[in-house]
């Protein structure tokens, strides 16, 4: 008891016991609230699914008799998580490639001194207030294919308008496209984002920089090759990790857009989870899903973040 | 030097820049044309033309519902949202900063490796927490109710609100602290005194970051809130635009509804929408 109390307390010369420094505890009381419902709610709840995914917990009322990974290994079996975690790749792969591209096209144009530069970028960027939902909900109608009968709608209305009605699909009806369709609505939304990140990156870089190099006759390429492409990495992986953790866990979208499509071709399985746990009410097969959401998403933060405490404290 | 900056023909970066323009911009488009068009001239067929006649039929029926063809507006559903939306960023922003202000001018032992610890919850898919939040939640009654909602935006709201304010407060110059001290300034004063008044720029940016994403959350508003009543807009936005029975172009008109509060932010404010979207980034 003298022990915790001599912690935060100190005998003063006239026998009173009086908070060493209060300023300390209080500090530690103030975020202790936080941390404690952090500690609950995140890690606790996290505990608890592993937990649960381990258990035959498969109706509405808990069964908690431990069967070990049975229904981890029911999962993998099961045709619709195998094309889930496909579409994943196909979907995380397409999605990032394309929204890194673009968007670092758009910042190294715009960075060219752009007369209406601010307009150009609100532009871009505006995709970015609006909720997955609404953009669902949008490109839906925007990608729905019409039929051949009635003629075209949407995007393959505009292709024929403009004479490359050659280019027209089945967009996400087409079981070979599927969530490849998605991508498109997840590019529109999140590329700006990207843009502004690069763009901000070449503002840090120094002018006299590339133009040293331009005078020692490098090329325009080259000074984008061996300058400002390397330095701009930390924004590369910066932007990988957001953009990654977003996709590998997508939801909103699909749903709003295509939901689990022909033949799952459109299926993520964050959308399965939900299908799963309270359509299905198996619980203990949704705890399983949403136990792999969770290792993808943490082999991809759990380094980020441990390099960027350290390169913190190195600083 | 001066003479050849740029290689590449103006005309080509501006054709680029303004192609892509029209591809962002073209959603917006019909999504606002379709909205505006009447009954009769609303046609799939003719999606990309203008409307001849401004109407607003399709806004008044996505706001207010139809009886005749049953379905509910997302009218209550907005007003859910507004009234879960302000407080849940407030109390976030009130957090986020006393979190930031500790962690950043107060640092314990072990308080960054607990920053990091806290960081995760900002990544994490809320599939891992689903299904024990709706156990805890219902076993303490919060389930099912815009309460329950606002609490748990708040709780996962910790992370990244921390991690903007303590980002910010790491600009401000620890000397300005000490001076504090000397002066025999406690903690509480000193945040009070020193640190708040000087924190608008950093609560601007928490609130509107945090306003957006409650606002287009859909995934812990259609798992706490079962009831159509009860749920935010997104889900009954989601609801809407799901039903076979509702016109493509209602739909349309409710999605921009929805969408008006979070595009008003971002046309007003979006100087501290950018920054704060910077700030997600970790590293400011």
């Amino acid at each position: 008891m003298v022990q915790i109390k001599s912690l935060v307390t100190t005998r003063w010369g006239n026998g009173r016991w009086r908070l060493r420094n209060p300023d300390r505890v209080i500090a530690v009381l103030l975020v202790l609230p936080s941390l404690v419902v952090i500690a609950v709610f995140v890690y606790g709840f996290i505990g608890f699914t592993a937990f649960a995914s381990l258990t035959r917990w498969d109706n509405l009322v808990p069964d908690f008799s431990f069967v070990g990974l049975e229904n981890y290994v029911r999962l993998f079996n099961t045709q619709r998580f195998q094309i889930d975690l496909r579409n994943t790749v196909t979907f995380t792969s397409l999605f990032l490639a394309t929204s890194l591209a673009l968007g670092f096209l758009l910042a190294v144009l715009l960075d060219r001194r752009i007369r209406v530069e601010g307009i150009f970028r609100s532009l871009y960027l505006f995709p970015l207030a609006l909720s997955f939902i609404v953009t669902g909900v949008v490109w839906r109608w925007l990608l729905n294919p019409g039929s051949a009968e009635l003629g075209s709608t949407g995007v393959n209305l505009l292709l024929d308008t403009v004479g490359l009605g050659f280019l027209k699909t089945g967009w996400y009806t087409d079981p070979r496209i599927g969530i490849k369709a998605v991508v498109i609505a997840a590019v529109w939304q999140m590329s700006g984002y990207v843009m502004a990140m690069y763009l901000a990156g070449l503002r840090g870089i120094p002018e006299e920089l590339r133009e040293a190099a331009l005078v020692d006759g490098a090329s325009e390429f080259q000074v984008y090759r061996h300058i400002v492409i390397p330095l701009l990495h930390p924004i590369t992986l910066g932007a990988l990790i957001i953009l990654g953790h977003i996709s590998l866990k997508i939801f909103d979208l699909v749903v709003a857009m295509t939901g689990p499509g022909p033949g799952f071709s459109s299926d993520v399985p964050a959308l399965f989870m939900f299908d799963t746990t309270f359509r299905g009410n198996n619980f203990a097969q949704g705890a399983g899903i949403a136990v792999i959401l969770l290792v993808m998403v943490a082999a991809l933060i759990v380094p980020y973040l441990v390099y960027s405490l350290r390169t913190e404290v190195q600083r | 030097m001066a003479l050849r900056p740029f290689p590449w023909p103006r005309v080509v970066v501006y054709a680029v820049l303004v192609a892509f323009a029209l591809f962002y911009l073209l959603p917006i488009y019909v999504l606002l044309v379709t909205g505006m068009k009447s009954f009769q001239e609303v046609n799939l067929y003719r999606m990309w033309d203008p409307p001849v006649r401004f109407s607003l039929e399709s806004f008044v029926k996505a706001w207010f519902g139809s009886e005749s063809q049953g379905f509910r507006g997302i009218s209550g559903n907005f007003w859910n949202s507004v009234r879960l939306t302000v407080p849940a960023t407030l109390v976030s922003a009130a957090l986020g900063s006393l979190n930031g202000y500790v962690l950043s001018k107060w640092r314990f032992r072990g308080a960054d490796g607990l920053f990091t610890l806290l960081l995760f919850g900002m990544f994490i898919p809320y599939q891992s927490i689903l299904i024990p939040l709706v156990q805890v939640l219902s076993r303490v009654g919060l389930y099912g109710t815009i309460t329950g909602l606002i609490f748990v935006h708040v709780v996962y709201g910790i992370p990244i609100t921390t991690l903007i304010f303590r980002n910010y407060y790491a600009t401000v110059p620890g000397e300005l602290v000490e001076a504090a001290k000397i002066d025999g300034a406690g903690i509480l004063g000193i945040y009070r005194h020193v640190v708040f008044p000087i924190s608008m720029p950093a609560f601007a940016v928490v609130m509107i970051w945090q306003f957006t994403s409650i606002w287009n959350d859909f995934l812990f508003g259609v798992i706490v809130t079962p009831r159509p009543a009860v749920q935010p807009v997104m889900v009954a936005l989601n609801n809407l635009a799901g039903s076979y029975i509702v016109e493509w172009n209602v739909q349309m008109a409710g999605a921009l509804l929805a969408a008006l509060p979070t595009m008003l932010v971002y046309v007003i404010l979006g100087r501290y929408f950018m920054r704060g979207l910077l700030a997600g980034s970790l590293k400011g």
